[in-house]
């Protein structure tokens, strides 16, 4: 069974099985909108917030996603699989530019793994 | 003996979320060998060309990450003594010892939390199991490698990649308590002098342990375990491939270190590496420094640039 989700912030969509993760199928169909990271449940940069459908779920690192996150729908595009169409935020905030530039500032890695790496009580 | 006080990374404890996959990945695919399982559920691991009874420990926990990594010094007088400098250094918190028995076959052990926010602990008893090399017994007549090996089968455990925010702290730490050399630096600012990632070595390699500053306590980039040459590392790669891995970055090679590597990840999302090359370190060699605009090459020497998940991804 195949569904649809649908990425909020670009509005890009694409096809996920059920028993494929939602970042999986994205990166699959070579789609992008999702910040790609371990593809395991442990670093948290993808970081979606659902706002319409249902999904399985598998464990998620308690480090990057709290209970009360994972009880209102604030999960992991790698660990959710789609029982429904979805509609996702990507609410991670890393910044995509980060590598396209030659000459990084650090401070902007700095920035970037505050925001990302904690559940979004301990910001 | 020339080398004295800390000899070498020891153990690394990772936390998985799942003990099953983590097994899977650990032991068939990276190609550890299990040694013990405790009470607890640890699971402890070696790699084929350690002696010691375990380098990694592995513990199912809701999240991922490293809960500590272990250093095995030259002796108990060492251990001793090592532990008073630490405490009279006053860098460290919460020291204390952790009594003999709780690893399987290791004696006791000196923890403390450096100024990273990373959980260190020093030993120097560890149970010796032996690389199953020999033909006429332990270490008689032996072969260069044992049979039985799996998957990508690195020699040893060799380094951790921390990531933390106190890192003068620990750097002075490492080098004015526990006696060791920076290999290489990278430096930034405008006149190149805050440091913002050090790469240690208490031996002949170009690091045992490296740390990068981030506004973070006690984070894990990667353990990385050694391997013999750059086909392996490729052959790494068609291992991880084959299995359906999640890999990071490589086969490719780092500027820091010289190292050819290849960065992958455990089904927890805790960063792996297995590398070779590099060159040997001695206490008189010139530290290498890097500067920040060329972090790119530093890290990844043929993209020159870093990939998205470098400084990002992290447990
Ligand atoms: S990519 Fe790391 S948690 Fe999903
Ligand atoms: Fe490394």
């Amino acid at each position: 069974m195949h569904f649809v989700v649908t990425i909020e912030n670009t509005g890009e969509t694409f096809r996920c099985g059920e028993e494929d993760n939602v970042l999986q199928a994205m990166e699959q169909l070579q789609r992008r909108g999702i910040p790609v990271g371990c593809r395991n449940g442990g670093c948290g940069v993808c970081k979606v917030q659902v706002s319409e459908g249902s999904y399985t779920k598998r464990k998620m690192s308690r480090a990057v996603i709290s209970a009360d996150e994972e009880a209102s729908g604030c999960v992991l595009a790698c660990k959710i699989y789609p029982q429904s169409d979805l509609r996702v935020e990507v609410v991670g905030k890393m910044a995509r530019a980060i590598v396209a530039k030659k000459s990084m500032s650090f401070d902007f890695g700095f920035a970037t793994a505050t925001a990302i790496n904690q559940p979004d009580e301990e910001k | 003996m020339a080398l004295t006080g800390v000899l070498r990374p020891g153990h690394v404890a990772l936390r998985v979320l799942e003990m099953g996959p983590a097994l899977k990945h650990y032991k068939d695919v990276l190609g550890l060998i299990e040694t013990a399982r405790d009470d607890k559920g640890r699971v402890f691991l070696k790699a084929w060309d350690e002696h010691d009874h375990h380098s990694v420990v592995l513990r199912e926990a809701d999240e991922a990450g490293m809960d500590y990594m272990g250093w095995k010094v030259a002796s108990v007088a060492t251990l001793k003594k090592l532990a008073t400098d630490i405490e009279q250094s006053g860098l460290c918190t919460d020291l204390g010892w952790v009594p003999a028995g709780e690893h399987p076959t290791t004696g006791e052990r000196f923890r403390f939390t450096i100024p990273t926010g990373h959980v260190m602990e020093l030993f120097a008893e560890k149970g010796i199991v032996g690389n199953n090399c020999g033909t006429d017994g332990e270490n008689i007549n032996p072969n260069p490698w044992p049979d039985g090996l799996k998957g990508i089968s690195p020699s040893r455990f060799d380094h951790c990649l921390l990531y933390g925010d106190d890192l003068d702290g620990t750097v002075k730490l490492f080098t004015e308590v526990l006696g060791f050399g920076v290999a290489e630096q990278v430096m930034a600012g405008e006149d190149k002098s805050f440091m913002i990632g050090a790469f240690l070595t208490c031996s002949n390699k170009a690091h045992d342990v490296a740390f990068i500053r981030q506004p973070v306590k006690g984070k894990f980039h990667h353990a990385s375990f050694e391997l013999g040459s750059w086909e392996k590392v490729l052959h790494a790669g068609d291992v991880l491939s084959r299995n359906h891995t999640s890999i990071d970055i490589g086969p490719t090679r780092h500027g820091i270190t010289r190292g050819e590597t290849i960065y992958f990840f455990d089904p927890s999302g805790n960063r792996n590496e297995v590398f070779s090359g590099g060159y040997i370190y001695y206490p008189d060699r010139p530290t290498i420094t890097w500067w920040d605009v060329e972090l790119g090459p530093a890290i990844f020497y043929h993209d020159r640039k870093l990939n998205e998940a470098f400084l990002s991804v992290f447990t």
